[in-house]
């Protein structure tokens, strides 16, 4: 019970700071018309079997979600900067309902994200059936967990000037490797460092929207992987995290 | 330190105080040696809400009115104060309904001991708390904290104003390089390190002969100025008139706290 109610706090918080919302929300959809607009009749994008609105819609929304996720950094750090991490270690909050928190609060950003990524994907003609649309969010909802642990180990590392560039650097990083602004396929380096990325395995998730392939193990492998490497680091960046800024 | 007591920590600048209060707080683990809290471990009496902390540097969180941030708080806690008692003891409910980043310096300082008062902590723990302060807030606050005091609660503080240990804490322990250098009654810490010292224009006297006048503990000289360290300064100026009636441009100080640690602290001279 105790958590909630910081939870609902921490929440209402976030959603109240409008430029950041405006912004997250509004750079992936404004990049989404200028990339999938002008090939909105492209049927087979690059080969991938995908149309090209539907294949850019999980692109973008990877983009957008990733940078919702890593965004709980940019709040941590905001925090530490006037030291209120350790005002809060100061208090009964356990460290698993605080991390709980922040993780929720991007998942609720990353979700809306999603949810406007899909509207804009419908304006241009993607239409796929329910049961699709379900099993490629839960894919997405998936394939983000570690991004989860990431942006909590940024924010616990990072000082507030320069976790901009950081989360910028890294949502870009991600995304360029990940397939987001353009297929990446063949046999090539990219491609095989591409495949070991979580942010590639989200933009994968396309192909279910079309009753294709699910995930192969491979990509189930590579989440669980980088979840863990990064919950271990964020745990140990938020024990070591008491010191006076 | 028993329950129930109000105890400054005193000390300058870098004598150790907020490293004392972080490890206090089990923000920092002791290098050797142990801490505990009422009879348990600081993470245990934390967990158990039994400590409230303002900390010394620190501002609030963003987005929120003063109110929702101290309900925020306070849903942290298994018996806290109601919010808007917390807000009425420090005089934030002025401006409970602001934002946390529109308030003036004052004004947040006000809202930072109503964080740590809302947990209605059986140990309270302030660092330097009425640094930010203006002249008429720091009157408020420390009303407050007498009046916390008075229900029973714990009270450990740190500042480096001597009288602010001397008007509001049992007492005083001083600190220094990381030392405790006196710890005792503010009473007698203030005797010790409340010495006088008396400056003044006087050719042609030895420092041997101003040491052996009753009151002072030590005499320097530059030049034409001696400066005379008194125990008793009342004794030492008279004396000192009625034996060199040619000493002039008197002038006696209180030795601040600084000076005091430093000679409280002072190596002795080989």
């Amino acid at each position: 019970m105790i958590a909630l109610t910081y939870m609902r706090f921490e929440l209402l918080r976030t959603l109240r700071n409008r430029r950041f919302f405006m912004l997250s929300l509004g750079f992936p959809l404004v990049l989404y018309y200028l990339i999938a607009g002008p090939n909105h009749d492209v049927r087979n994008l690059a080969g991938t079997g995908v149309s090209a609105p539907l294949y850019y819609m999980l692109g973008l929304a990877s983009f957008g979600t990733m940078s919702a996720m890593l965004s709980s950094g940019g709040r941590i750090a905001a925090e530490r900067e006037v030291g209120w991490n350790r005002q809060l270690r100061i208090t009964p909050l356990p460290a698993r309902a605080y991390l709980a928190a922040k993780v929720l609060t991007a998942y609720v950003l990353a979700a809306i994200s999603i949810v406007a990524l899909y509207v804009a994907g419908a304006t241009l003609g993607v239409s796929i059936g329910a049961g699709n649309w379900l099993a490629m969010t839960g894919l997405m909802l998936v394939g983000l967990i570690p991004l989860a642990p990431l942006g909590i180990a940024l924010g616990h590392h990072i000082s507030s000037d320069s976790i901009g560039p950081a989360i910028g650097g890294s949502v870009s990083l991600l995304a360029f490797l990940g397939g987001t602004w353009f297929p990446i396929s063949g046999h090539g380096f990219l491609h095989a460092v591409a495949q070991e990325l979580p942010s590639y395995w989200l933009v994968q998730a396309s192909h279910v929207g079309l009753g294709g392939h699910s995930w192969p193990a491979r990509a189930w492998i590579v989440i669980a992987v980088w979840t863990g490497v990064l919950t271990v680091i964020a745990a140990r960046a938020y024990r070591h995290d008491t010191r006076r800024p | 330190m028993p329950r129930g007591a109000t105890v400054a920590l005193l000390g300058p600048n870098g004598a150790g105080k907020s490293t004392t209060i972080d490890m206090l707080l089990g923000l920092l683990e002791p290098d050797r040696g142990g801490v505990s809290i009422f009879g348990r471990s600081p993470a245990e009496a934390i967990a158990a809400g039994a400590v409230g902390a303002m900390l010394q540097t620190g501002a609030l969180i963003r987005d929120l009115s003063v109110r929702e941030l101290l309900a925020m708080m306070a849903s942290l806690y298994p018996a806290p104060l109601a919010v808007q008692e917390a807000l009425a003891l420090t005089g934030a409910d002025a401006f409970a309904e602001q934002r946390t980043h529109k308030l003036s310096g004052g004004q947040t300082q006000r809202v930072r001991f109503a964080v740590a008062l809302v947990s209605d902590p059986e140990l309270l723990v302030l660092d330097e708390p009425t640094v930010a302060m203006d002249v008429e807030s720091r009157h408020a606050f420390w009303v407050t904290m007498r009046g916390f005091a008075a229900r029973g609660r714990t009270i450990l503080f740190a500042t480096h104003y001597l009288e602010e240990a001397d008007a509001y804490a049992d007492r005083a322990v001083l600190m220094a390089s990381g030392r405790i250098v006196a710890d005792g009654p503010t009473t007698e810490i203030k005797a010790m390190v409340g010495s006088r010292t008396i400056r003044a224009t006087l050719p042609g006297v030895a420092v041997e002969v101003l040491e052996r006048l009753p009151g002072v503990s030590s005499a320097e000289r530059r030049g034409e100025a001696i400066t005379l360290s008194c125990a008793d300064s009342d004794a030492a100026v008279r004396a000192l008139l009625a034996e060199h009636p040619g000493a002039r441009d008197i002038e006696i100080v209180a030795a601040g706290l600084e000076a005091a640690f430093l000679a409280l602290t002072a190596e002795p001279a080989p």
